[in-house]
């Protein structure tokens, strides 16, 4: 699979990034390596191979429903633009 | 051309537990701003989520009572998007193998009955609140709250099985009967807990492909669905018929104008690159696991309400309202055990109780009025110590002051007066004091018994067995 340039730029505006016309360069050569070695990897005969989503022989734990201490609002809060009632404040959002 | 819609519906339910899917901060609703957060909630780096047992358990049971293959083996997924409520950047869901397979209810239409198929039911985390502008400090912001952020939900994803607006607004409710029911959510639509999207189409009759669909957002209520699904059904004809298109979008329903108005999203916004989740092992529940939550599964409501109407004899109406919360059921229950007049015992639940309990926004769970007490104020009523009309008034005490009805009679003296000989004495004095209507009444003047019997009570203080007087007021007038 060929990687273009409207693909770096289409993965740009998901990932909210602004690349100059040199990054998109540098990345789209680069992903296509990296596409390139995956490629590699779909050579491999898997018939009759379970797929796997993980790579240890192991299995999600669980915990009891039992409530924790949580954070302090003011920690919580305090690397962010504080708003109004301890809430985080962002641009404002429209739907 | 006759058009035939095709809907299904995606029913998201918060989970009834007491913390958040991967972390232990409270899922309490109503605290303070980012109150209940901690490293994990808030998306910080290098923490890790573990899952919540109770949640998984919520969600098999569900599993079981829509009748599916629980899935011993499900995975975690990473939902990738920005939006300022979402801290991590993705949203942990399930995808390619959810924990619940294909299952499906029964609905009742205009007294029809149909299924419904369920796809699947999937777990995932909720996002954060958004509150807006208006009333904070700064309108030209927004503010988050993620005190939500990362509470547990499940998704239950139906077939495209309805096809009307009555159907999807009954399919709702069957699904939202049951997670009550079973307490795998509180339902609560205001505060967010239970909401539905609706995926929408329609095609010519007979043909057998899909028309293109549009998706209604964040419905939360059972009246607001029948009324979008209704006005959107009619929108895409409309175009149809006008030769237009419909386009594949996301459209949210405006209550107040009941119109359906399309939501402008930009077309990235649906590349969500789902992809296992890697901090988060396969969840892989044990045989025994999944049975025991099957064992424990209790009687559904609509297998109830038909035991309602088969065992106690009541009108499908009753047994409808009786059973529609699980509390109630077992508080009827609990009271038809020792006062065996199933509909007599159905209207002091339904009339009094219920109307009491819904004046002051209490629970039935509160029981401010026990079984043991009820039963024995109708055995009271029915026995003619008291009439129908005290037995309200003794009620209303039992339920503000919790005391017996025996004890609340006594104490006022409120027993019916049923001796004959008293109640006689009593009439005829009436009869004397009242001799203009009397002569009426006899003239044929017959609807002026009303009169009588009014006076008649008046005079007994409501004590008067109503029986016994009319008897003896219609002896006395004609004899």
């Amino acid at each position: 699979m060929a990687i273009t340039r409207e693909d770096v730029k289409h993965v740009a505006v998901l990932a909210r990034l602004r690349p100059t016309d040199e990054d998109i360069d540098l990345y789209t050569g680069q992903l296509q390596r990296i596409m390139g070695h995956v490629e590699k990897i779909s050579e491999v005969d898997t018939e009759g191979v379970e797929p796997t989503t993980s790579t240890v022989p192991l299995r999600a734990v669980t915990r009891d429903d039992v409530i924790k201490d949580s954070l302090p609002q003011e920690s919580a809060i305090k690397n962010a633009p504080i708003g109004e009632r301890g809430a985080f404040r962002v641009p404002k959002v429209i739907e | 051309m006759q058009y035939e819609p095709v809907m299904g519906l995606e029913i998201h339910a918060q989970l009834n537990t007491n913390t958040k899917l991967f972390c232990g901060c409270s899922t309490e609703f109503g605290a303070e701003p980012n109150t209940q957060t901690c490293p994990v909630c808030l998306g910080l780096p290098g923490v890790l989520p573990v899952l919540n047992k109770e949640a998984v358990e919520l969600a098999i049971q569900m599993g079981h009572a829509i009748d599916a293959e629980v899935n011993k083996t499900s995975i975690f997924a990473r939902k990738n998007f920005f939006y300022p409520d979402l801290p991590k950047g993705y949203q942990i869901t399930q995808y390619e193998e959810p924990i619940v397979g294909l299952g499906h209810i029964e609905i009742e239409v205009g007294g029809e009955t149909k299924r419904i198929g369920i796809t699947r039911i999937h777990m995932e985390e909720d996002a954060g609140k958004l509150i807006h502008g208006a009333g904070m400090e700064d309108a030209s912001a927004s503010f988050v709250d993620l005190n939500r952020a990362c509470t547990p939900l499940i998704e239950i994803v139906s077939e495209p099985d309805i096809r009307t607006p009555e159907e999807a607004s009954a399919y709702m409710k069957a699904v939202h009967d049951i997670v009550v029911y079973l307490g795998i959510s509180d339902g609560n639509m205001e505060e967010g807990s239970f909401r539905c999207d609706a995926n929408i189409s329609v095609r010519p009759v007979g043909q057998k492909e899909f028309g293109t669909r549009t998706e209604l957002k964040n419905i939360n209520s059972f009246k607001f669905v029948k009324d979008a699904v209704r006005y959107e059904i009619e929108r895409q004809i409309d175009e149809i018929e006008d030769g237009g298109t419909i386009v594949q979008e996301t459209r949210l329903w405006d209550s107040a104008k009941g119109v359906t108005v399309s939501m402008r999203t930009k077309e990235e916004a649906h590349d969500y690159r789902y992809f296992p989740e890697p901090d988060l092992l396969p969840l892989v529940l044990e045989e025994a696991t999944i049975e025991r939550l099957k064992d424990e599964l209790p009687e559904l409501p609509a297998a109830k309400k038909a035991r309602f109407i088969e065992e106690y004899s009541l009108p499908p109406y009753d047994a409808g309202v009786l059973t529609a919360e699980r509390a109630l059921a077992d508080y009827y229950e609990e009271t038809v055990a020792l006062e065996k007049d199933a509909k007599a015992v159905s209207n002091w639940v339904m009339g009094e109780l219920l109307r009491l309990l819904n004046e002051e926004g209490r629970k039935i769970t509160d029981r401010p009025v026990t079984p043991e007490s009820l039963a024995a104020l109708v055995t009271m009523v029915k026995g003619g110590e008291i009439s129908n009309k005290i037995g309200k008034e003794v009620f209303e005490e039992m339920y503000k002051s919790g005391k017996a009805a025996a004890e609340i009679v006594k104490a006022r003296g409120l027993t019916q007066i049923s001796d004959t000989g008293e109640l006689e004495g009593i009439i005829d004095g009436i009869l004397a004091a009242n001799s203009d209507e009397v002569e009426r009444f006899r003239g044929g003047e017959t609807k002026l018994m009303g009169f009588f019997v009014g006076q008649a009570m008046k005079a007994t203080k409501g004590q008067g067995n109503p029986k016994v007087l009319n008897q003896l007021l219609r002896d006395k007038l004609n004899g």
